[in-house]
């Protein structure tokens, strides 16, 4: 039932010329930023004299291209989410849904994981992308998990953030403007407390947490993080609606 | 034991400490259209979003063919096609895709989810408008997609909040068809202010007002209402009420203006040709005898606007 609902939300974003933009954009934006590391690559490396100075390719060409994914799709995630309930509040479909044999926890669940599936095309192409590199030299896989990884989960969590947003307000709108301002201070938080790295406040950035995995490193700390972020958007969304049907 | 497919137990829903619909019970039996009437914020959309369990009851509990609303949701909502005031449609999908998710999530199993969609289509006159996308249908067709959404799934009660606002004769009496058809297998509750309709489509009637049941009955109830023992007689030169007491049944006479007479006779008289042939012999210039009829209006009038609304619960 889950997956009927994130089919649903799936098919509603590829049927509005929205969702075929966006991935339009981003694909731009992505294949840029690759061709220019790689050109780069070239002209910063022939430089780099000393053994201590050189580093890989798929590290200097993935930099660039993650760098830039975790940072527009804090434009890109809010836009896509902003519509997920309270479109469907405004044009008065909620009941669609909510009278049919669904929970609410599926009814979110489904939103949720649709939203995300279509965002992980965008995870897959980006790594797709980056393993042609081995087509002429040879790509440390480990790291592109490990960034695709982190940026699913980082998605993730700008999903369920938004879905949360989005079911506060009947206005679209409304919903992105929250759920970026939301997420841009969580993303920025650690610049606040970058004199003190040790401050509970800072250990609460999403950006800190994915440094890891930017870094080519899985660890499980981080991966406990976003699961409780995206445990508790979740949970929030549910209790939302949920009070929607007691209060009304 | 329980033949019901609906079964309302003491609704209750406040909104902020005001009661929008207080203590609603009623019963509804397979293959019966409910009639659910009521001036407008009298509380039938409210009602129905309880029984549809989009909205929580304060009080009191729906039971859909037996099974709890609150304790098994899932069961009991597979069970009701809904279709709220508000058409919720998706307008960015074709008629196809759009009845296609919804038997999708109705619990319509991959098989036979074509077959479902063809034959809501076909009973709402919507299959040559398959592939339109649902923003470009009429407003007409709008609401057809919105009843074969609710009908997609078999259910065993269909739902429909004002399924005829905002459309043009033809299409309504088109709509009242399909909802007579649809009476005829599955329990309908319509909700409507516009009242021969009801008459029209309808077996059984509900009256709501500010929140209560005023009226709960079959239509023969409410239509007996309407006829009445009632004559309303014509006459050119009319003769006093006395003289028309003196017929045989007539147990009441009231003058009006325009030369009009009504009167009112015992239950099981039939005073009619007395009167006509007191009206040929005595020269009163008879020229018009008809029943008169409350209109359905005055009924309803009477009905939420009495003051002391005791719920006349007949049949």
């Amino acid at each position: 039932m889950i997956l009927n609902v994130a089919r649903k939300e799936l098919k509603s974003v590829f049927s509005t010329p929205m969702g075929w933009i966006i991935l339009a954009l981003l694909m731009f934006a992505f294949g840029t930023y690759y061709l220019n590391g790689i050109n780069d690559y070239f002209s910063v490396m022939s430089g780099a004299i000393r053994p201590a100075e050189r580093y890989g390719v798929t590290q200097f060409v993935g930099q660039t291209v993650y760098g830039l994914a975790s940072f527009i799709m804090l434009f890109a995630v809010p836009l896509l989410s902003m519509r997920l309930i309270s479109e469907e509040r405004r044009s008065q479909t909620m009941p669609f849904l909510l009278s049919a044999p669904l929970s609410i926890t599926e009814i979110v669940l489904g939103k949720f994981v649709g939203l995300v599936a279509f965002l992980s095309i965008v995870i897959l192409y980006i790594a797709l992308m980056l393993s042609t590199l081995n087509i002429w030299s040879e790509v440390d896989f480990g790291y592109i998990f490990a960034n695709s990884l982190g940026l699913f989960l980082l998605v993730a969590s700008f999903s369920a953030l938004g879905l949360y947003f989005s079911s506060l307000t009947s206005q679209p709108v409304v919903a992105a403007i929250l759920s970026f301002i939301a997420l841009f201070a969580l993303m920025i938080l650690d610049r606040f407390f970058a004199g003190d790295p040790s401050n509970t406040m800072a250990k609460l950035s999403l950006m800190k947490h994915f440094q890891s995995f930017a870094g080519g490193l899985i660890d499980t700390a981080d991966i406990a993080y976003f699961a409780l972020f995206i445990i508790t958007f979740l949970t929030l969304t549910i209790r939302r609606l949920d009070a929607d049907r007691l209060r009304g | 034991m329980t033949n019901f497919t609906v079964e309302a137990i003491e609704l209750t829903r406040l909104y902020g400490g005001r009661e929008a619909v207080s203590n609603v019970s009623f019963n509804l039996s397979k293959g019966q259209v409910l009639g659910f009437l009521g001036p407008n914020g009298a509380g039938k959309s409210t009602t129905m979003k309880m029984l549809t369990g989009n909205l929580a009851p304060s009080a009191g509990s729906v039971k859909i063919c037996g099974i709890d609303m609150i304790e098994n949701p899932k069961e009991a909502k597979a069970l009701i096609g809904y279709l709220p005031e508000m058409r919720p449609l998706y307008k960015e999908f074709t008629v196809d895709e759009y009845l296609t998710i919804a038997a999708r999530l109705h619990r319509v199993t991959g098989g036979n989810i074509k077959k479902a969609v063809e034959h809501a289509k076909e009973r709402c006159g919507l299959t040559h408008m398959s592939k339109r996308l649902i923003e470009n249908l009429s407003n007409g067709y709008q609401q057809r997609v919105g009843i074969a959404q609710a009908i997609i799934h078999k259910p065993m009660v269909v739902i429909l909040d004002e399924p005829t606002v905002g459309l043009d004769p033809i299409q309504i009496r088109d709509i009242r068809t399909l909802i007579r058809e649809i009476g005829s297998e599955h329990s309908v509750i319509v909700s409507t202010h516009i009242l021969p309709e009801v008459e029209m489509v309808c077996d059984h009637v509900q009256i709501i007002d500010k929140g209560k049941l005023v009226f709960n009955g079959g239509i023969d109830v409410l239509k007996r209402q309407r006829v009445g023992n009632k004559l309303l007689i014509g006459f050119k030169t009319p003769p006093a009420a006395a003289a028309l007491l003196n017929i045989a049944g007539v147990t009441e006479a009231e003058a009006l203006e325009n030369n009009m007479i009504r009167i009112r006779f015992a239950d099981d008289a039939a005073p009619h040709e007395a009167i006509v042939a007191a009206a040929v012999k005595n020269g009163w210039g008879l020229y018009q005898i008809a029943p008169d009829q409350t209109s359905l209006e005055d009924v309803f009038v009477q009905l939420t606007y009495q003051d002391a609304a005791e719920p006349a619960v007949a049949a």
